[in-house]
């Protein structure tokens, strides 16, 4: 209600900025949308035009251009508005930053994502928004995007919605019918650090519509007992990020907020989005970010939870204040602070024990365990599967091969770290 | 006389399939048998090649179908070498019949290599090729056009995904190995070459305002974007050309960042402050 005060100057803003072209529109609210890592079209299945009228498929999970960042652009990622009443510190758009403030008409949106499509620019659309008169209201406006795509124009491409909290149970079910994907940002790795940094948002909230994702996106893929199917609900699954540097959280709370949020709401993803400087930004941040390296470290240890069976608590367990180690991946710092299981045998050891060896990848642990039925595996067939025998020497044995002195050495971590200048090519 | 075969570079499977039959028939082994390409510097002086004649009463060559699909993937390779490699695992396959399940095996690590090569030359051509809108076709229906350079012979593998995802277009892929083209109803693929065509598309610069602005100046990783991007694709995609500027600018833009002071902010968040004071929310 606070927001319906605001509308006289809501609507001055609106009449400035429909003035700008769209070009000068597209820039300032992708430019605003950058900031969010989750660009990813993956998790939505199967899904093709053939013998339609429509347009598009999914399924495939494609970047179609890198920018220098070294990151993916997947989807057209863009805000509907950055216009904002909250005041998230970290946030571009937040209410107390000058940034300049635009907005789309859901039509421009609809138009720019099959236009942007049919040139084979993009996956699909990311689409999210600042908090415009009321969360209902903006979420509204998102869904009604998502609606036209689907239902006028047969789009079949990938959706992705940000979801607004409080938005209301009608909404989200009709967000689930036409997104692929829905996402809720925990924002901040601790309760503490959103209190602080969005005192808008409300941890419990977040929680909350999380939990309600979770219960609609698994009654969607149950059949009743009628065999009936349930109304389809994002079947890509949600994700969520977390921004990290901005404030003191540790690698072990990141995580452990990972653990959780796996586990407590089957997140698809977790994203870490290393706080990055912004125009313009609050006095509370720092002013430098943190090392890209801790994001790409904390990437490392989410990926290892994902696809190596890792538990978090392991990863971080040896780490006496609670960072991963920047020089060392996580994987590598894993056995060395646990070499008493090391050498394993190449040709014998169970594909989990296999998976932990530093510098052999999930593929390659596949390629092992079937070659292994036919042949015995020497080293140098390693070597045949791009595998560096360097770095995974000193953790396997086999015939003709025993590390045992290496393992023993203590100064092991030593012997692996990169040298300086590896380090700063990075 | 020399054992072998003379073959185009294009030589596909099903071309390639009853020619290496026929060598198989004859029991003609790997070691002895040739395989050379048309006009790769034919000389007068090189021997000439004859495709053996099968024996009457010889076995025929069984495959498992895990190493038939393996050598139908790697005849899509442009490798000149593939043909040799493909007869070499046919045969060998006669005897060590899990012979494709052993990636570790040298020729089966090699064609394993291939197939991920041709895989990611897919990939990318999906990725990266880029449609130009060029009008109206004959039948209404709107019109694009796109230029590609695949390295391997990869039509007939992206064919299914561009007409699947681009169905209610009509539009056509050229590429120097040939060209796919779809009207709503029929793909169509051609093995003859064609020339990179003069094309433009005013929406592009819609498109490179959307990579200038999604691009973080404060995150340089060049080397992650050209091991994902490798500059070899950059002559085709109208936003590469954008980098170097982009690159120039960002350390700049990063400096104004740390140095810029505390702005006030604006009337509008101060009427939101004062609104919240003055009546909270519940
Ligand atoms: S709600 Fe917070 S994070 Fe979202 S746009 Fe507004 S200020 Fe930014």
């Amino acid at each position: 209600m606070i927001l319906s005060l605001a509308l006289a100057e809501l609507r001055t803003y609106h009449e400035q900025t429909m003035k700008q072209s769209l070009s000068e529109r597209l820039a300032i609210l992708s430019d605003a949308a950058k900031y969010d890592a989750s660009c990813s079209s993956s998790g939505a299945g199967k899904r093709d035009s053939a013998g339609t009228k429509g347009l598009g498929s999914t399924g495939n999970g494609i970047c179609h251009a890198y920018t220098p960042d070294g990151r993916c652009i997947s989807l057209l990622k863009i805000l509907l508005t950055n216009f904002c009443i909250y005041d998230c510190a970290y946030c571009i758009n937040r209410s107390s930053s000058n940034v300049q403030r635009t907005r789309f008409t859901p039509d421009e949106v609809v138009w720019l994502t099959l236009e942007f499509y049919r040139r084979n620019y993009i996956e699909g659309l990311f689409l999210s928004s600042g908090i415009i008169r009321s969360p209902e209201d903006t979420m509204a406006q998102m869904v009604h995007v998502a609606r036209e795509l689907r239902q006028v124009h047969g789009f079949r491409g990938y959706i992705h919605l940000k979801t607004i909290p409080n938005a209301s149970a009608e909404q989200l079910a009709e967000a689930g019918l036409y997104a692929d994907r829905l996402s809720i940002n925990v924002e901040m790795p601790t309760e503490q650090g959103l209190a602080a940094y969005a005192p808008e948002k409300k941890a419990g909230i977040i929680r909350h519509s999380m939990g309600e994702m979770r219960t609609r996106i698994d009654a969607g893929k149950e059949r009743s007992l009628s065999g009936r199917r349930p109304p389809r609900f994002a079947p890509g699954g949600q994700s969520t990020q977390m921004i990290v540097g901005a404030d003191t959280a540790t690698d072990h709370d990141i995580l452990a907020s990972s653990s959780s949020l796996y586990s407590g709401y089957k997140l698809r993803r977790v994203y870490y989005s290393a706080f990055s400087p912004i125009p313009d930004a609050s006095a509370i941040l720092p002013v430098r970010p943190p090392p890209l390296l801790r994001e790409h470290r904390l990437y490392q240890a989410d990926w290892l939870y994902r696809f190596y069976g890792f538990q978090f608590s392991e990863i971080t367990a040896a780490q006496p204040d609670g960072m991963l180690d920047l020089a060392l991946d996580p994987k590598l710092a894993w056995a060395l602070a646990n070499r008493a299981l090391f050498p394993v045998d190449l040709n014998r050891a169970s594909r989990e024990m296999l998976l932990r060896v530093p510098g052999l990848g999930v593929r390659s642990v596949n390629a092992i365990v079937t070659s292994r039925r036919h042949k015995h595996l020497r080293l140098e067939d390693l070597a045949r599967l791009n595998v560096s025998l360097r770095k995974v020497k000193p953790f396997l044995h086999t015939t003709g091969w025993s590390p045992t002195r290496l393992t023993d050495q203590i100064n092991l971590r030593q012997a692996f770290l990169p040298s300086p200048q590896q380090l700063s090519l990075f | 006389m020399a054992f072998g075969a003379i073959v185009e570079h294009d030589t596909s499977f099903s071309e390639w399939r009853p020619i290496a039959r026929q060598c198989f028939l004859a029991g003609v082994p790997p070691e002895e048998l040739e395989w050379r390409c048309a006009s790769a510097e034919a000389s007068l002086f090189d021997a000439p090649l004859t495709v053996p004649s099968p024996k009457p009463d010889a076995p025929n060559p069984i495959l498992r179908s895990n190493c038939l699909a393996l050598l139908k993937s790697i005849l899509r390779h442009a490798d000149q070498t593939r043909f040799d490699l493909a007869y070499r695992i046919l045969w060998r396959a006669q005897s060590e019949p899990s012979l494709a399940a052993i990636p570790l095996d040298p020729d089966i690590a090699r064609a394993l290599r291939m197939v991920h090569q041709i895989r990611r030359d897919a990939h990318k051509m999906e990725a990266f090729l880029r449609f130009r809108d060029i009008g109206e076709s004959q039948n209404g229906r709107r019109l694009f056009l796109a230029w590609f350079e695949p390295d391997h012979y990869i039509l007939p593998t992206v064919a299914p995904f561009f007409t699947r995802r681009f169905t209610d277009m009509d539009w056509a892929i050229l590429t120097p190995k040939g060209s796919i083209t779809w009207n709503g109803e029929k793909c169509t693929l051609s093995r003859t070459a064609c020339s990179k065509p003069d094309l433009s598309d005013s929406l592009e610069q819609l498109w490179q305002t959307y990579y200038m602005a999604i691009f973080n100046p404060a995150r340089i990783k060049t080397k992650a974007m050209r091991s994902e991007m490798p500059r070899k694709y950059w002559k085709n995609l109208p936003e590469t050309r954008l980098i170097p500027q982009m690159l120039a600018q960002a350390g700049t833009r990063v400096k104004a960042m740390e140095t810029q002071q505390p702005q006030e902010a604006p009337y509008f968040h101060k009427r939101l402050q004062q609104r919240r004071t003055e009546k909270p929310e519940p």
